[in-house]
């Protein structure tokens, strides 16, 4: 092998080990965090709370919390937090639901 | 200058007659008026289906076409909630353990009173079902309260439906603000979308009866709770009026709220308002 193949393979090798090192750091920290979960579903909490006290909570949301806990329990916080905003995003849309059928509904009382 | 003020006159009449004209109706149609809103609904639906009768729509689905009508002629042979009615009459007649009884907390000893129910409370100011007056009976001597939603409580209200069929329904609104603020709650709630699916009661009920939902047939909102409880096969058993509400709030994907809360008792007064003169057919059955 004549030194110039050699010396291509060496600075291709680096260059791997050092691509494959950054990804896994990146990897390591794009994992979300338990932090993360409990910020995410205590957001989702209060945002289903307020659909509570507007009467007007979703099945789905409920559910989307439960499956946010359950992966949380098994230590998938990715799962947990992807959750955790799904649950928020629902429970957000049933109080924009109940905050705008306020006053639309009269629109299809018979008269 | 006489003519001026004459002119002038004038033009303030007509301006403040604009005015009136102009706002007449608006506060006229924010002006809760239960008699001409019950008009309204039960024209909007014998519109609707010219060739139902208005007494035959407390069959709900059953009075949408010949064919399902012959189900129901045929059904009615051998009722599915005849069981239930049997259950109801026995329990009815059962004294309590203090040797009191249904009968003891009702008007006519709890006979042939159904279409009177709901009622607005005067003391409580809220509306009173007859579940609840049956829980509150029982409570009131000293039993438990059974489940707002099937077993007991429909059997129960079963019978007294029974000993009401035929009899129109009579709901009265009081002169008292606060009973036409719970026919008013009632309204809005009936008519206010929910659940992840977008649906209000009416979405069903008042703009697509007789249309399949799946494969159900959809009942018409007037008459809808005169034919309660019922037995659904869907449920493979009983029902009362709160097993019909928080279903249909679970149904479209909406959490249901506790039976019996003021909601719920709102929309009854309000349902059960507009379907006064119509027949008590309870209790039924549908699909």
């Amino acid at each position: 092998m004549s030194m110039i193949v050699r010396t291509h393979i060496q600075k291709f090798t680096l260059s791997l080990t050092t691509v494959l090192l950054v990804a896994s750091s990146m990897s390591a920290l794009a994992a979300a965090s338990e932090a993360e979960f409990k910020a995410a579903y205590a957001a989702a909490e209060a945002a289903n709370k307020e659909a509570g006290s507007l009467r007007n909570q979703w099945t789905t949301t409920t559910a989307a919390l439960a499956a946010a806990k359950k992966a949380a329990d098994a230590g998938d916080f990715d799962q947990a937090v992807a959750s955790s905003r799904e649950a928020e995003a629902l429970a957000k849309a049933s109080i924009f639901q109940a905050t705008s059928e306020k006053e639309a509904w009269k629109a299809i009382e018979i008269r | 200058m006489r003519s001026a003020i004459h002119s002038a006159s004038a033009a303030v009449a007509l301006a403040a007659a604009v005015a009136i004209t102009a706002v007449t109706p608006a506060a006229a149609a924010e002006t809760p008026d239960p008699a001409a809103d019950a008009r309204a609904f039960q024209k909007f639906f014998t519109e609707k289906f010219p060739k139902v009768k208005l007494q035959d729509f407390v069959n709900g689905p059953y009075s949408m076409n010949a064919d399902m009508h012959r189900q129901w002629e045929e059904k009615e042979q051998f009722p599915p909630y005849d069981f239930s009615l049997e259950a109801g009459k026995e329990m009815f007649a059962k004294p309590f353990k203090n040797g009191k009884s249904y009968a003891d907390c009702f008007p006519n000893q709890g006979i042939g009173i159904r279409q009177n129910y709901p009622y607005f409370d005067e003391k409580e100011g809220k509306v009173v079902t007859l579940e609840l007056a049956l829980n509150r009976c029982r409570e009131g001597n000293g039993e438990a309260p059974f489940s707002y939603l099937k077993d007991e409580m429909a059997a129960l209200t079963a019978y007294m439906a029974f000993t009401s069929r035929g009899k129109p329904f009579d709901i009265k609104i009081p002169n008292d603000p606060r009973a036409l603020e719970a026919y008013e709650n009632g309204k809005r709630y009936f008519y206010t979308r929910r659940g992840q699916l977008n649906f209000s009661c009416a979405s069903c009920h008042v703009q697509n009866p007789g249309e399949r939902i799946r494969a159900e047939v959809l009942a018409p909102a007037l008459g809808i709770l005169n034919a309660m409880p019922i037995y659904r096969s869907e449920w493979g058993g009983m029902g009362t009026i709160s097993r019909r509400f928080t279903t249909c709030n679970s149904q479209i994907r909406g959490v249901p709220l506790e039976p019996q809360a003021d909601e719920y008792r709102d929309v009854e007064y309000y349902l059960s308002y507009l379907s006064n003169g119509l027949p008590i057919s309870g209790p039924g059955a549908r699909p």
